[in-house]
């Protein structure tokens, strides 16, 4: 950033794939520049063309993939031009890549160590013993602990967040000037993400490399980029610096993706989340003129007619928008306030489900030398003593990071689990653990979504026929009738009727998930359970997806069970969260004061991890350092005392916290008092913007 | 890994039993008494019930298999019901035959198989990879007393070229041995080698699509580095349980092959005993067979556990 | 991530585009092709041949082939061409049967393996691995050996051997396909277990058991064809494959022909199924499941 010195320098490229359907150009005309130091985020959703782009900048397309036309140069040496053979020197030397999912760029069968030694043996020129000296200074620069042990390790003895760690050491191994990393927090939870941001931020205004961060998710961009590309269909929308593209923007997709992101401070019954209606266009049936038009709120007929080129606005703010000054005007088309509705007193409302002392335990057999005589199996304590309440029509959010136990504790209400011992009632009525032993009309009264919808649909079966079943099943039903209901149902979840002939490899990933909510829907039950249902899918489909889910549960009074890592969708779509790790909840309240001080420590650093679409956000930087133990060899006394950032002493490594209640329905299991965590704690405020 | 290994070698010696009660229990259906096979047509009662019980076939199914079976551990085969000597000496002799021709074939098809499937793998869908696929299965389809024949036809007969009849006395030595055995060595390589072409190129094209074998190609690695030290060190290792798996194939391949051959193999021996109904001599055969089949795939457990750290070091 | 992903156009059938796709593999049509001819010659062969195929005519022996005798004639002057033709019917029949039959025990035995789960999966996969300890060939010859080669014999014996091979293919897809949110959507609406398995599950197993019977199929003409050679098949007078070539060793030298169409043929059947099948393959299961 001190320096202004172009490291890679992209002019009108154009990226075709040959497909069956003839040559498709996936990217189109993209124009861009990187500087010296500079991290410049390239967001876009699935199908916006930006995994390609990055491979074509490296000229590593797959077979069928060329580029067409353009230029690229890195450093001055044009690319284009280079044989194989000189690509390869360039490759690992001058520029990296951090790949998506660090369990899968690794090397299974090749120690850790040996594959950063590579690297520096193959283009530093070193020794084997050189190289392995250079394989420990990179491990120590990414922080990790004993990098002589880790060093001799294989991939599968490591967390997700130490191989990223190793990942981003392979790539700065030869100090190269160009980086790029593909999505490389999008496989690990929050608050490992939040420390490795914080790492790559540090560790790249040290090396002063150019770098390319791919990513779909805006928060992350704004947390450490310093310039922002969007990309639709194959070509750039806007491209400025953060405070220009996140607070003043010049695009009406750029302002629409912003207001598809639920926000840490509002729920569903302070606004409507914006949703971009229609898909994006094929890239060989592209509308003629703008290309994003056909979902565009503030088109006009000129907008159709010609194609929108990117222009520079003001210093280094470019936009594809003809009518980028009025953007701004238009800023009422993201923000639907509905603060009028009002408030209820939740305690009035009846309870729907009680979940009192849910425990799971799944026994499992080590394997490995030492553990020949070792017949008795270890005990996983999945779920471990979790207890709570859904009232009628109310949602009950639960949060938390991949393992603790939010997953299987909602198998064990739905019954696909047993659980071990524990009592839930539903209406005051005890349910048997197993789905075998609940009768018909209680299974009726729970439903699920899941979380994959590829998986949650018969890919025989027509989707009409996976929604009409339910109906079908109750007996004594027309089938006229059920092609009624079937039709109601798909224009309640904003199908079109045709679709009910749709196999669903037909279907886009959020038309599938809108089969499975119709499904669900189509038993009419009491108790829906959302395992996840949104985390696969593209913000602006998931924005249209949680508008959906609060408007059906609006009109039908049915009650949710969330469960979901994300914190802002579950702050959106909640009126209580429940806070979990290892296996029992920490914190739980209205879905407002599990957000505001005082929170439980583990609350707090989820809620500082969680990356805020918003440059001017003031978060706390607090950080969980190592990785959550396994559920076999459960921490004694407060179990989340070995990461805990505000331990306060041996009492939380001996003792086990007690519930303290901040209000009737508001508590906290620490053992810090309610007022000192008052003291210590701040809420995340957004300052004011600073004029440009 | 040493519990792996026990749990393995249990499972087979486990498998092994149930086997060879499958082998006694086919065996003993035999419709006609096996002493009156011994004794001819025409003996009479007297005598075939007097041999009936000096061989112990009087007593009950479950006794005679514990005694056959206790016998055959102990090295005690029985004598060949045709030809009164002693079996397992006969065994032995044509085993060594049949091994001497399985291992030329081995170390003809394996290194053969793996390096057109690499190439297959490498250059996927092309040219190449469609003309080795394409071969290559047509062989492992064509039947071994098909591509003998042919083989014969070709370069025995026409050209004189190598001898088209293996019918060598059973205990030459190797050296003299070896010129017979390249015809029916190819012979039973044809059709492993598409197996363990076709099993190797799509554990290559696994390897080479994943994540970390393009990581390491934008590390910027000489291609053959990338090859040999990320693709091929994880593709080949299921090539290990693959090849294991393939003897099976082989021995089948074998007994086809030593008799198109006439070759004093195992698989003549037992073809053999089968046309003379020769009780004894197909149940030890058969159970030598087996046996190699099962520690093969013990062997290559072990060797796949070795090389791969997930098993290797647990976890 | 998924999703915002382009509308997707409703392709105008599955079979339409796999067939372009096929086009590009010219082995694939070939096999499709040498099948079918197979086939009609099975059914409708022995009608048309030319001569019976027992007919003899020993002043006629060890004849080259001529526009009288198509593949000339053998040691008893029976016309190969009509020998051919009349056994490819127990070739197929036999074959196919076997394989139907392994088919069929096979689906059920991986269907309630998969499906059940626990001791009764533990205890057929178990059973199956025994049988897969036994070389099939080795397998198939101490038991026809043993009850004689009858035509129902063959076909048991090919169906029982290979039961696991079919067993385990379906069991592993039921695996898969149980644990599927689709199958979990099923049991929360209470559905029997009959409708979960068979609405549910098994036309999911179709597709790869469709492959995997093709193979099958392949496998079982090699088996009976080796069988025949070795004296184990049909026996004579009917004019089995294997046996023809067996005994056209004797000729070889002086009337080569003997031999070679029958090889030949078997050859081409055999390899014609295997294209094929790789063909199924490759429309049935585009995601490129490997064995
Ligand atoms: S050019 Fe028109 S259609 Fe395109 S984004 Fe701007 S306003 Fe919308
Ligand atoms: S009890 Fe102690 S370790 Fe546990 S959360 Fe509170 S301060 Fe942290």
């Amino acid at each position: 950033m001190t320096t202004n010195t172009t490291v890679l320098d992209v002019k009108n490229l154009w990226v075709s794939y040959a497909t069956d359907d003839g040559a498709l150009n996936t990217v189109r005309n993209v124009t861009m520049k990187i500087a010296r130091g500079e991290i410049y985020g390239l967001v876009g959703e699935s199908g916006s063309g930006k995994t390609t782009l990055a491979r074509a900048l490296v000229r590593y397309l797959p077979r069928n993939g060329s580029i067409s036309s353009g230029s690229i140069s890195l450093g001055g040496v044009d690319l284009l031009a280079l044989s194989q053979r000189e690509l390869r020197k360039v490759w690992g030397a001058r520029v990296t890549m951090v790949h998506q999912d660090p369990s899968k760029a690794i090397n299974p069968s090749i120690p850790v160590g040996d594959q950063i030694a590579e690297m520096a043996r193959t283009h530093l020129g070193m020794s084997r013993a050189q190289a392995k000296n250079k394989a420990l200074e990179m491990l120590e620069k990414v922080q990790l602990p004993d990098p002589e042990s880790v060093a001799a390790r294989y991939p599968h003895q490591l967390s997700g967040g130490m191989l990223q760690r190793i990942l981003i050491a392979t790539a700065l191994t030869t100090n190269p000037q160009f980086l790029i990393m593909d999505e490389p927090t999008t496989a690990l939870d929050v608050t490992t993400e939040a420390v490795i941001l914080d790492l790559v931020r540090d560790l790249l205004r040290e090396y002063e490399t150019a770098v390319l961060y791919i990513t779909h998710n805006l928060g992350v961009v704004a947390r450490i980029c310093d310039r922002v590309g969007v990309m639709y269909a194959g070509e750039l929308m806007e491209e400025g610096n953060i405070q220009q593209v996140f607070k003043q923007n010049y695009h009406p997709y750029t302002l629409g993706l912003l207001g598809c992101v639920p926000r840490i401070d509002a729920s569903k019954h302070d606004i409507d989340l914006h949703t971009i209606p229609g898909h994006i266009p094929r890239p060989n049936a592209l509308p003629d003129g703008c290309i994003f038009a056909p979902r565009c709120a503030m088109a006009e007929d000129a907008c159709r007619k010609e194609r929108p080129s990117l222009t520079e606005i003001s210093d280094g703010h470019f936009t594809a928008c003809r009518r980028w000054s009025e953007v701004a005007d238009n800023i009422h088309i993201i923000a639907k306030d509905k603060s009028e509705e009002e408030e209820i007193d939740m305690s009035e409302i009846p309870l729907l489900l009680d979940a009192r002392n849910i425990e799971k335990q799944f026994k499992v057999r080590r394997s490995g030398l030492s553990n020949i005589f070792a017949w008795k199996p270890d005990i996983v304590r999945a779920v471990d003593n979790m207890s709570i309440r859904v009232r009628k029509g109310a949602t009950m959010g639960i949060v938390g990071e991949s393992g603790c136990g939010k997953t299987t504790f909602a198998r064990c209400i739905a019954g696909f689990e047993s659980a071990t011992s524990g009592d839930i009632f539903l209406n005051g009525e005890a349910l048997p653990y197993s789905i075998k032993d609940r009768s018909k009309s209680t299974l009726k009264k729970i439903q699920l979504v899941f979380q994959n919808p590829d998986a949650s649909l018969n890919p025989q079966h027509p989707v009409g026929q996976s929604v009409g079943r339910p109906l079908a099943l109750l007996g004594n039903v027309l089938q006229s009738e059920i092609d009624q209901r079937v039709r109601e149902l798909f224009e309640a979840v904003n199908l079109p009727a045709d679709y009910v002939h749709r196999l669903p490899h037909e279907l886009s990933g959020g038309e599938k998930q809108r089969v499975a909510i119709a499904r669900a829907f189509a038993a009419n039950p009491e108790l829906m359970i959302l395992d996840e249902p949104i985390s696969s899918l593209d913000v602006s489909v998931q924005a249209s997806l949680m508008n959906l889910l609060a408007e059906l549960q609006k009109e039908k009074g049915v009650s949710y069970l969330f469960i979901s890592h994300d914190l802002a969708a579950v702050r959106h779509l909640s009126d209580w969260i429940a806070v979990v790790y290892l296996g029992r909840i920490w914190e739980i309240g209205s879905a407002q004061d599990v957000f505001s001080p005082p929170y439980h420590p583990y609350t707090e650093a989820l809620l500082s991890a969680i990356p805020i679409p918003d440059p001017n956000i003031h978060q706390e930087r607090i950080r969980l350092q190592g990785s959550v133990p396994s559920a076999v060899n459960i921490p004694s006394g407060c179990r989340f005392h070995t990461r805990c950032p505000r331990k306060i002493g041996a009492i939380c490594e001996t003792e086990s916290p007690t519930w303290q209640n901040v209000n009737r329905f508001h508590s906290i299991c620490c053992h810090i008092p309610l007022e000192e965590l008052n003291k210590l704690q701040a809420p995340i405020t957004v300052e004011e913007r600073e004029q440009p | 890994m040493i519990a792996y290994i026990l749990r393995r070698l249990g499972m087979i010696l486990l498998t092994l039993l149930a086997a060879s009660i499958i082998i006694f229990s086919v065996t003993q259906l035999l419709p006609g008494d096996v002493a009156q096979v011994i004794l001819g047509q025409f003996a009479t009662p007297e005598a075939v019930a007097n041999l009936r019980a000096e061989l112990g076939l009087d007593r009950p199914i479950v006794v005679q298999y514990f005694d056959w079976l206790i016998r055959f551990i102990q090295g005690d085969w029985g004598t060949s019901m045709v030809s009164r000597m002693e079996v397992r000496p006969m065994v032995m002799a044509r085993l060594r035959n049949s091994l001497m021709l399985a291992s030329v074939a081995i170390l003809m098809y394996v290194p053969l198989g793996i390096l057109l499937g690499v190439i297959s793998a490498i250059k996927e869908d092309g040219m190449a990879d469609q003309l080795i696929s394409g071969i290559s299965m047509a062989f492992a389809g064509l039947p071994e007393f098909v591509t003998g024949l042919l083989l014969i036809g070709l370069l025995a007969v026409s050209f004189d070229f190598l001898p088209a009849n293996s019918s060598i006395e059973p205990d030459t030595p190797f050296r003299e041995a070896f010129q017979y055995l390249i015809l029916p060595a190819i012979t039973v390589s044809l059709t492993s080698l598409g197996y363990i072409s076709r099993m190797t190129r799509s554990s290559t094209i696994d390897v080479l699509r994943s994540d970390y074998t393009r990581a390491a190609d934008m590390k910027g690695l000489p291609r053959w580095q990338v090859l040999t030290k990320h693709v091929l060190r994880n593709s080949l290792l299921p090539t290990v349980t693959v090849v294991a798996l393939g003897i099976g194939w082989l021995i089948g391949g074998l007994i086809v092959t030593e008799s198109v051959f006439g070759y004093p193999g195992i698989g003549r021996l037992l073809v053999y005993s089968i046309q003379r109904r020769d009780v004894i001599s197909i149940q030890a055969i058969s159970m030598v067979i087996v046996t190699i089949y099962s520690f093969s795939n013990l062997i290559a457990d072990i060797l796949y556990g070795i090389l791969n750290p997930r098993i290797r070091l647990g976890g | 991530m998924q999703s915002a992903q382009p509308a997707k156009p409703v392709p105008a059938s599955r079979m339409a585009r796999a067939f372009k796709r096929l086009r590009r593999y010219p082995a694939t049509l070939f096999g499709f092709a040498v099948v079918g001819i197979f086939f009609l010659m099975a059914i409708f062969g022995p009608m048309v041949a030319p001569y019976k195929f027992s007919d003899q005519k020993l002043i006629n022996k060890l004849k080259p082939a001529s526009a009288e005798h198509l593949f000339g004639t053998d040691q008893f002057g029976r016309d190969i061409f009509s020998r051919i033709l009349t056994g490819s019917r127990d070739v197929f029949s036999i074959a196919g049967s076997g394989t139907v039959l392994a088919v069929l025990l096979g689906l059920t035995l991986g269907l309630l393996s998969g499906y059940l789960g626990g001791m009764a999966d533990e205890f057929l996969m178990r059973l199956m691995d025994v049988l897969l300890s036994i070389p099939p060939l080795l397998l198939a010859m101490i038991i026809l050996g043993t009850v004689g080669p009858s035509r129902l014999n063959i076909v048991l014996v090919v169906g029982f051997l290979y039961i696991p091979m079919v067993s385990r293919v379906v069991r592993s897809v039921v695996l898969d396909i149980k644990t599927r949110e689709f199958v979990e959507a099923a049991k929360m609406r209470g559905e029997s277990n009959f409708y979960i398995l068979f609405r549910e599950i098994l036309p999911n197993v179709l597709p790869p058991l469709a492959v995997e019977a093709s193979m099958r199929f392949s496998y079982s003409i090699f088996l009976v064809a080796s069988l025949g050679f070795l004296g184990l098949g049909v026996q004579p007078p009917s004019p089995d494959w294997g046996m023809m070539v067996s005994e056209g060793r004797t000729w070889f030298n002086l009337a080569p022909w003997v031999l070679l169409y029958p090889a030949g043929t078997i050859a081409l059947l055999v390899v014609g199924v295997a294209f094929m099948s790789d063909g199924l393959r490759r429309m049935l299961l585009p995601g490129g499941v490997s064995n």
